[in-house]
């Protein structure tokens, strides 16, 4: 019988070309059809560090990491002693020959006569290619696709050594199940988080994006790099991350949707440009990639740590919103909302995810671009003369105006056009003042972008039976894996749901103490050691949860880690 | 047609006989001989007395955050080139707090014009030493002086190779109006550093202590030669040089967006059909 998943787990070292060898299986599947979720952990370093590529496949579609191992690669002999103890039942462990290592289950490829050295890794793409019963034309149509673009000068003998690992599997008898072929109803594409975060920027106008270096968040920005020129995008590394949020406050008010992408470190820089841009009401969206803390921390793992921090950063009081997508679709579809509800409210928005979810590649149906707004900062009507920047309303949002500018976008002819922002207390034109009774109103015209906020807020989705006896609750990047642990309870007789929120900040406490009160045991699964989210929660609704399921070694939530704490009773990790 | 009186007259919060008072008015003075019209000039200051100034003239105004004037500026001229970014503030504020953006701005070379009210104290604070302030300056924050190796933003700013550095004095208000003209005309980044008399908080460097040291740099100085013009920077004490001290024709920052010529962010459209290309390669 045929499997219908496979769990494949690459390892080794940092420059053993462990990426080369997994990005080409990965996209030749996701090509064939198949589902995929790619979970990477690896260490704070260039070259050496143990690192691995988690890659499970299935012909339906799958929404968390998984913890045993069908197949092991193993590029070396920490690989084998670090992750054996994951095999499945029937997994097999495939190295080198040269490694000298023995058991029934292993499969010792003779690398050395397959290839040379260099080509390593394209031989053993082709291994894996025969072991899982890939269509063969396909992988190599992909393979070939990706020497040329990255060592176009050995793309002949990476594609003669792929055969030569091809071959020598199909000699060898191996006792492991194939996988089902996949049916391809769509064509889909194989994005990670950031990338979609990227994607989702470009897609709804974002004309300036300012950043500097920090793990996990980075790649979001290299990848707007990449596309900047092309796309009429500002994309600049800054000096640090206070002048990336300032830069991005200076281009937002002069009429560029703004980015910041970063972590924990860089955000905490961040503080006073963020409470700037509340002063301004200036729109300006963060990402805050979260990896565990305090300080430096665990640069390249994962943690739901900072949710307290982008809570309450910043000094004085302002609203805001903040996002945290589940999944590698959300990255896209909220990076979109973040902009849209920063536009609109005229605040800073942070978008929230984490190094799981950052580096974690899944196969989604592509973007439909054409159906697709973008966010549009000129305004249409008259503007009252002289402009009032800070026009109190009823809603608490004014009119804006951008500097230079006549209403349409219409370049400025009168200056009755100027346009003042000011960090101080200010009149509703702008300019600094200490009267306090205008201070004050100043306050409750702010405060009352919070009622707005409220009204347009992304409810929890919540799954599963009405008053169920579990009810899982998650913020971010673990709904897949709450999501995958109601199904199987589901499926084994228990009463679970589960309540996920992509939007944590502001929460609709009518609708949420509702929800909690009809369960008859509620269970806050995250990422940090002191349930950030539960104490959030009971803040808000009074409803206080008493168990929680919390993980705080660096690795991310995985059903497995939940269904054993469940079991356990919920201790922590 | 402007008017002078089109770039405003406001009561102010300074002290009088503060020099910040002849440097608003050649900011004014300059911006009405280049008839600029005040809704394309947008001021960008951070926080300090210093700083207040673009609230006292019509302009576009975003006041920041103390030290931080110079991302802002950076952001905003890369989103709407059209506009003439000039940025306002103190000493404090551009070499101290804001420190690394002042040496990353130069590197960067956007198309904006510094003006540094430089009274080497912290005025706003009420008399803190600042990076400028002399070696032994007493304050209460330095009551055994000042030990620090003063901070010289015209040496550092001619070594960086700068497009265009300046120095000026309120006390001369015809020629600060003159340095600020050609610190707007020039394409890239300009500094212009003035030498500002602070009445309250510094009884050092007065008026008449600036008066008698400063002078003009001659007729036939050529501000291109940088050998020269790092001599000249580093001339202080018994004589200070006034006037334009070193510039070049560097590229300014902008022209590596080739899309910044279709105009101001605002009305560029997003490409979708590229997009849609983009989202595919990733198959
Ligand atoms: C982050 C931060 N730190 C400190 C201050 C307090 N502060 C306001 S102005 C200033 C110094 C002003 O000196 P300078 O920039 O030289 O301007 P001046 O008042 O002398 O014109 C300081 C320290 C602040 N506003 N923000
Ligand atoms: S304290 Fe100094 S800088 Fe401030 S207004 Fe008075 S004289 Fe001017
Ligand atoms: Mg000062």
């Amino acid at each position: 019988m045929p499997n219908t998943e496979a769990n494949v787990l690459i390892g080794g070292e940092a420059g053993q070309g462990l990426v080369t060898l997994s990005q080409i299986l990965t996209r030749a599947i996701v090509r064939q059809g198949y589902y995929i979720m790619v979970t990477q952990s690896y260490h704070s370093r260039i070259r050496g560090g143990h690192n691995t590529y988690a890659l499970r496949i299935s012909t339906s579609p799958i929404t968390a990491p998984k913890e045993n191992v069908d197949i092991l690669v193993a590029l070396n002999k920490e690989t084998v002693q670090l992750h054996s103890g994951e095999l499945s039942a029937g997994g097999i462990i495939v190295l080198d020959e040269a490694l000298e290592i023995k058991n029934e289950s292993y499969v010792s490829v003779p690398f050395k006569s397959l290839s040379a050295d260099k080509y390593w890794n394209a031989a053993a793409v082709g291994v894996v290619t025969e072991i899982l019963g890939l269509e063969m034309t396909g992988v190599e149509k992909v393979a070939r696709e990706f020497f040329s673009k990255h060592s176009p000068e050995h793309v002949d003998a990476n594609m003669e050594s792929f055969a030569a690992g091809l071959d020598w599997m199909k000699k060898n008898d191996l006792k492991f199940a194939k996988l089902a072929s996949a049916e391809l109803k769509e064509p889909r594409i194989m994005v990670n988080g950031n990338e979609a975060i990227a994607l989702g920027a470009l897609s709804i106008g974002m004309k300036s994006c300012f950043f500097y270096p920090m793990t996990p968040a980075t790649s979001i920005s290299m990848t707007i790099c990449e596309h900047a020129q092309g796309m009429g995008v500002v994309a600049e590394q800054a000096e640090d991350e206070i002048s990336a949020i300032n830069m991005a406050i200076g281009a937002s008010f002069c009429g560029s949707p703004s980015l910041v992408p970063t972590s924990g470190g860089g955000f905490a820089l961040m503080a006073e440009g963020l409470s700037l841009a509340g002063m301004t009401e200036t729109p300006v969206v963060i990402v805050l990639a979260q990896r565990p803390g305090p300080s430096t921390g665990l640069p390249t793992r994962t943690e739901q740590g900072d949710l307290e921090f982008a809570l309450h950063a910043g000094h004085g009081e302002f609203p805001r919103a903040i996002f945290a997508p589940g999944s590698v679709e959300e990255c896209f579809w909220l990076t979109r909302k973040a902009f849209e509800t920063a536009d609109e409210f005229k605040i800073p928005v942070i978008l929230m995810t984490d190094q799981y979810l950052a580096d974690c590649y899944n196969s989604v149906k592509p973007f439909a671009i054409d159906q697709l707004k973008t966010i549009d900062v000129c305004v249409p009507e008259p503007i009252e003369q002289p402009h009032l920047t800070y026009k109190i309303t009823d809603s608490g949002i004014s009119p804006r105006l951008l500097p230079g500018f006549s209403n349409s976008c219409v370049v400025a002819h009168s200056s009755d056009e100027l346009v003042v922002a000011d960090s101080d207390e200010h009149t509703e034109n702008g300019h600094l003042t200490e009267d306090l009774s205008i201070r004050a109103k100043m306050v409750e015209k702010r405060n009352r972008k919070f009622t707005g906020l409220k009204s347009v807020v992304l409810n929890p989705e919540s799954v599963g039976p009405d008053a169920p006896d579990l009810l899982l609750v998650s913020w971010g990047s673990t709904k897949g894996s709450v999501h995958e642990v109601c199904d199987n309870l589901s499926n084994s007789g228990v009463k679970a749901a589960y309540l996920h929120f992509s939007q944590i900040w502001p929460i609709n406490s009518d609708v949420v103490s509702k929800i909690l009160n009809k369960a008859k045991e509620v269970v806050c699964v995250e990422s940090n050691s002191t349930g950030q989210f539960a104490k959030l929660l009971r803040r808000e609704t009074g409803f206080h949860i008493e168990k929680t399921i919390l993980r705080y070694d660096g690795a991310p939530i995985t059903p497995q880690h939940i269904m054993n704490r469940l079991e356990l009773g919920t201790k922590d990790v | 047609m402007f008017e002078l009186s089109d770039y405003g007259d406001y009561v102010t919060a300074w002290c009088p006989g503060c020099g910040n008072h002849s440097i608003l008015k050649s900011v004014k003075d300059a911006l009405f001989k280049l008839q600029l019209p005040p809704y394309r000039v947008l001021f960008v200051s951070g926080i300090g007395q210093a700083a207040k100034a673009p609230h006292y003239l019509n302009a576009n105004v975003f006041n920041g955050l103390h030290g931080r004037s110079l991302p802002v500026a950076t952001g905003a001229k890369l989103s709407n080139p059209n506009l003439t970014v000039i940025v306002e503030s103190g000493d404090g504020c551009h070499y101290g707090e804001g420190g690394n953006h002042f040496l990353a701005a130069i590197r960067r070379n956007v198309d904006i014009t510094i003006i540094v009210h430089n009274n080497q104290v912290y005025g706003l604070t009420k008399g803190q030493a600042s990076p400028t302030s002399s070696p032994g300056f007493v304050t209460k924050a330095q009551p055994q002086g000042v030990f620090n190796e003063p901070f010289n933003p015209v040496q550092i700013a001619v070594a960086m190779k700068a497009g265009f550095v300046a120095r000026g004095f309120s006390g001369n208000e015809e020629h600060l109006s003159e340095l600020i003209q050609q610190g707007i005309h020039h394409k890239g980044l300009a500094l212009i550093d003035v030498l500002q008399p602070c009445v309250s908080f510094n009884k050092v460097n007065t008026f008449g202590w600036y008066k008698q040291r400063c002078y003009m740099l001659p007729e036939n100085y050529d501000p291109t030669d940088r050998n020269q013009a790092m001599l000249v920077a580093d001339e202080w004490g018994d004589r200070i040089p006034l006037g334009v001290i070193y510039r070049n024709d560097r590229p300014a920052f902008e022209q590596h967006f080739p899309f910044l010529e279709s105009g101001p962010a605002a009305i560029r459209s997003v490409d979708m059909r590229a997009l849609k290309e983009i989202v595919k390669s990733y198959s």
